[in-house]
């Protein structure tokens, strides 16, 4: 038995030695050298680029400019493509932009044979513009006689959705109900992967071949072929380790261009790698929102109905655009069960500004910290107790999801929030922390989270696995889905040795998805890669056992259907009686005289299910009023995410999540100039990323049950452990305080006005 | 271009090559002599990707100038496996403590924990954790990286008191 087991990770040794190669790494010596010329203004257009000064410098190759590139629009979302065109991506940009709609945008490339005189021939550009006054929020770029970004969106709405379950006006008339609003807002912030974002490319045999940094390595081969004109098949892709991704590899990024500069230079070999200070502004980041919530309540904490409306800040370009915004809006559906009615609706919109695509949980952190804070904010109000109103209002157990069709199987809220309280101290801490004084206050707070795992029905659901057995028993396994950090190589394996019956150290992962070679698959995103390529691994690891033990048949005068591999043998299932090891029958199969077999299996499966990941966290907070500076003293996720394939990765991927919702609560933000638009802290060291002494211990504990629409009762991990510990941190201090604070992070020059205005300082 | 020739000692063995003056000792490693573990993850000393060490002591090597090299004593991570291949025993805590997601942080994690190792002096819970602080690690949230730190500490002074 290899599934549930704290396997080491199959790429451990080569990390941890330096082995492990990522595509910087893998560049052959003499590449060209590529960078981006990058706008000084937020909105308008080049009129004029000089680069006649630029060309004289000695080593520039070739500057390709915003005026040279063809005319083709593309869209760079990593969705699988969608056959109906209603539902395809927006496709808004073009490889290098004239029409400017970010400080930041891509507007020339200078390909060099080294670096710095790539860098010199950037500065040497002369640039004319006119100039748009530009428009950094939602709000001020839907306001009348705004400048607009894109010429098919007035008032820069990229989309405006709404729904409605109930009656809402009428369910609002009934008597007694407490109305409560609040306004939430979540800040833009960026992914910070530590591999910066690079490519290589090069052609060979009249193809295109681009080594990228990617999580998606198929999508990023229709996106480069769409963007440069050409038939999918004459691009080919190659993702070899990667150093974190969150979503930001989740787009196509700097492929198309990077594979346009090789063309452009015949063929050359160009590398294209950004800088940190690029990745901010150029690459993704994820979407501002602002959330106006009303909900009327019952004066026992029951909700009767809630109305919602979300602004959310897309930036300069579609990317994933509303689908982010449409995941946000579900939140408010799935998470809380109103008794008569609800009514959402949501707008994405265009700003000058870097433009929003996924990241880790896409959308439902901002959703989770609108509804889960304005939770807490009824509670306060109306004297409640958080878990009891959780309880009386959360997704009920059986609840049937008719659009998804998933099912809410387990009491999972229940059974996370009880480890949750339990380990936290929760019944005690609320009791001792209650009328404190003093300007050090301590608090305990809390909040729930919801997810789903994949994107089926909304998209495609794929997944592909090749199988072969080697001469000496073990297996060779590939799958188009993508080891990005988190792990999935040794979950992979571990499936397919449960299946199969071998050892797991007789199974072989290749790491590198290469689109010439390996099969067919979407990549990493959605929480989806356990549990779609489960059920990948699974048949194909199904068929395979078939095919060997029909060759056994011949071998020991059995029926196949009366045996059985186990641990590497071939065995008999009515005793156990090992007939021979599988390595033997390898053998035998490959070279065999009188009837040699290549024993390999390969398979598709198109899954049409999805899963709820429910969870929860806990956060415990020290509030030093006067400095306005929180610290969290011990805080705790629980999740239930189905089986554990392998319980140490299980933990460590929800350490990172807690992580980055800790840095979303109490640091992270991208700040902009209001003048010019411009980021003013793009780099690591202004951008608050946590470092070791930021961080509590991260508690990380699991409920297992195990989930019946799963190939091996998992599902989705990757992205839930990022979401709930913001609000449960802002519930915290709002309990150490009595002060409500609607917009994270919470650092000290939010906090101090904040506790100002509250009279506490 | 001007280039000058740099004189040291990478990973035990005498190296000499003509670099470019304004190389940073990351490029010289990476281009020059293949060592890939020393990773770039900003290239302005705030990640912590590069660490190596030089004559004992930690350097984020992409704000140290490969001239500045010459005649010092570097080691990256390349330089901790054993002859036959053996982990070295932090290497191990990292596996055995699931400190290792994405990797790229990890051979910088690693030398700084072996300069804190090989320093011979006790660390109290706050100082171990300043020293690893130097280092941006998205995936982890440092939990299991600080495990494998403290516990090969603790192992090695445990090691020590036996001799």
């Amino acid at each position: 038995m290899s599934v549930g087991k704290s396997v080491p990770r199959v790429d451990a040794f080569d990390k941890v030695t330096g082995r492990a190669k990522y595509t910087d790494d893998l560049i052959e010596k003499g590449a060209l050298i590529a960078k981006v010329l990058h706008s000084t203004i937020a909105n308008g257009i080049v009129v004029k680029m000089d680069i006649s000064e630029a060309s004289a410098i000695p080593g520039v190759v070739k500057i390709i400019t915003c005026f040279d590139v063809p005319d083709i629009p593309f869209a760079t979302a990593g969705h699988p493509w969608a056959l109906e065109k209603s539902h395809q991506d927006v496709a808004d940009r073009h490889l290098l932009n004239r029409r400017v709609r970010l400080y930041g945008d891509d507007i020339a490339a200078v390909i060099a044979e080294d670096e710095v005189a790539a860098s010199r021939a950037l500065r040497a550009i002369k640039v004319e513009y006119e100039q748009y006054p530009h428009v950094l929020s939602p709000e001020a770029a839907m306001a009348e006689g705004a400048s607009q970004l894109h010429k098919d969106y007035p008032k820069n709405i990229l989309a405006h959705t709404s729904f409605e379950d109930g009656d809402f006006d009428s369910a609002i008339l009934e008597e007694g109900l407490i109305k409560i609003e609040g306004t939430y807002e979540t800040p833009m912030v960026q992914h910070c992967h530590i591999e910066l974002p690079i490519s290589y490319a090069y052609m060979e045999a009249g193809r295109i071949v681009v080594v990228s940094a990617t999580q998606i390595p198929h999508i990023t081969r229709r996106v480069v072929a769409q963007a440069l004109g050409l038939p999918w098949g004459k691009i080919r892709v190659i993702k070899p380790y990667l150093g974190g991704g969150f979503g930001n590899r989740q787009d196509v990024l700097y492929e198309p261009l990077n594979a346009y500069l090789s063309q452009q230079v015949g063929g050359r070999l160009v590398k294209l790698e950004l800088t940190r200070e690029e990745t901010f502004y150029a690459t993704r980041v994820r979407h501002a929102m602002k959330f106006h919530l009303t909900s009327y309540v019952r004066p026992n904490g029951r909700i009767v109905a809630r109305k919602c409306t979300v602004l959310s800040n897309q930036g300069a370009y579609a990317s994933h655009g509303h689908s982010v915004t449409s995941k946000s809006m579900t939140v408010f559906r799935q998470l809380y069960n109103d008794e008569k009615a609800k009514k959402i609706e949501g707008y994405t919109v265009y700003t000058n500004m870097p433009s929003a695509g996924a990241m880790r949980a896409y959308g439902v952190p901002q959703a989770i910290f609108a509804v889960e804070s304005h939770a807490e904010d009824i509670i306060t109000r109306l004297n409640l107790d958080p878990i009891r109103f959780r309880q009386m209002n959360m997704m009920p157990v059986g609840y049937h999801d008719p659009f998804s069709k998933n099912v809410n199987y387990f009491d999972s809220f229940n059974q996370c929030m009880e480890k949750g309280m339990e380990y936290i101290g929760w019944n005690e801490k609320r009791a001792l922390y209650k009328n404190q004084k003093g300007p050090v206050r301590r608090g305990i707070g809390m909040s729930l989270s919801w997810y789903n795992t994949g994107v089926w029905p909304i998209s495609l659901e794929i997944s592909s696995c090749r199988m072969l057995i080697n001469e000496d028993g073990s297996l060779q396994m590939q799958l188009g889905e993508t080891e990005i950090g988190q792990g999935a190589d040794t979950a992979f394996s571990q499936m397919a040795a449960e299946t199969l019956g071998v050892r797991f150290a007789d199974v072989h992962i290749i790491s590198t998805q290469d689109t010439d070679t390996t099969p067919f698959g979407l990549g990493a995103y959605g929480s989806r890669q356990t549990y779609v390529a489960g059920f990948a691994i699974k048949q194909t690891a199904l068929i395979l056992k078939q095919k060997i033990l029909k060759y056994a048949e011949k071998l020991e005068h059995k029926m196949a259907c009366d045996m059985d591999i186990v641990s590497g043998n071939i065995v008999l299932k009515s005793n156990g009686t090992v007939l021979r090891s599988l390595a033997a029958l390898a053998e035998e199969a490959a070279y065999s005289m009188e009837h040699a077999e290549h024993l390999t299996a390969e398979s598709t499966y198109q899954c049409k299910s999805n899963a709820y990941s429910f969870g929860c966290s806990f956060a415990e907070v020290e509030v030093d009023i006067p400095l306005g500076k929180v610290k969290i003293l011990d805080i705790i996720n629980v999740h239930d995410c189905g089986q554990l394939i392998n319980p140490q990765l299980a933990e460590a991927q929800v350490h990172g999540g807690m992580s980055m919702s800790i840095g979303y609560g109490l640091g992270e933000q991208m700040l902009f100039d209001e003048k010019t638009g411009r980021l003013l802290n793009d780099n690591l060291l202004d951008y608050k990323l946590g470092t070791l002494l930021d961080h509590p211990h991260l508690e990380a504990q699991f409920v297992e049950n195990y989930e019946p629409s799963s190939a091996y009762g998992t599902k989705g991990l990757g992205e839930p452990p990022a979401i709930p510990c913001a609000s449960a941190i802002r519930n915290a201090v709002l309990n150490a305080t009595g002060v409500a604070v609607n917009t994270i992070p919470l650092t000290p020059h939010r906090l101090f006005p904040a506790f100002k205005d509250a009279g506490l300082i | 271009m001007q280039k000058q020739l740099v004189r040291c000692t990478i990973n035990g063995k005498e190296t000499e090559t003509y670099v470019d003056v304004r190389a940073s000792l990351t490029d010289m490693l990476r281009n020059e002599y293949k060592l890939t573990s020393v990773k770039k993850g900003c290239e302005v000393g705030e990640c912590g990707a590069c660490t190596v060490i030089i004559d004992g002591e930690c350097y984020n090597s992409c704000i140290y100038l490969a001239i500045w090299a010459d005649g010092k004593n570097i080691r990256t991570l390349e330089s901790l496996l054993g002859p036959n291949g053996e982990l070295s025993d932090i290497q191990q805590a990292f596996i055995d403590e699931g400190a290792v997601q994405c990797g790229f942080c990890t051979p910088g994690f690693i030398m700084t924990a072996l300069e804190i190792l090989e320093s011979g002096r006790e660390y109290t819970r706050e100082e171990l954790r300043k020293q690893l602080a130097g280092h941006l690690c998205r995936c982890t949230g440092y939990e299991n990286i600080y495990k494998a730190v403290e516990k090969t500490l603790k192992k090695r002074k445990a090691q020590s008191a036996n001799k």
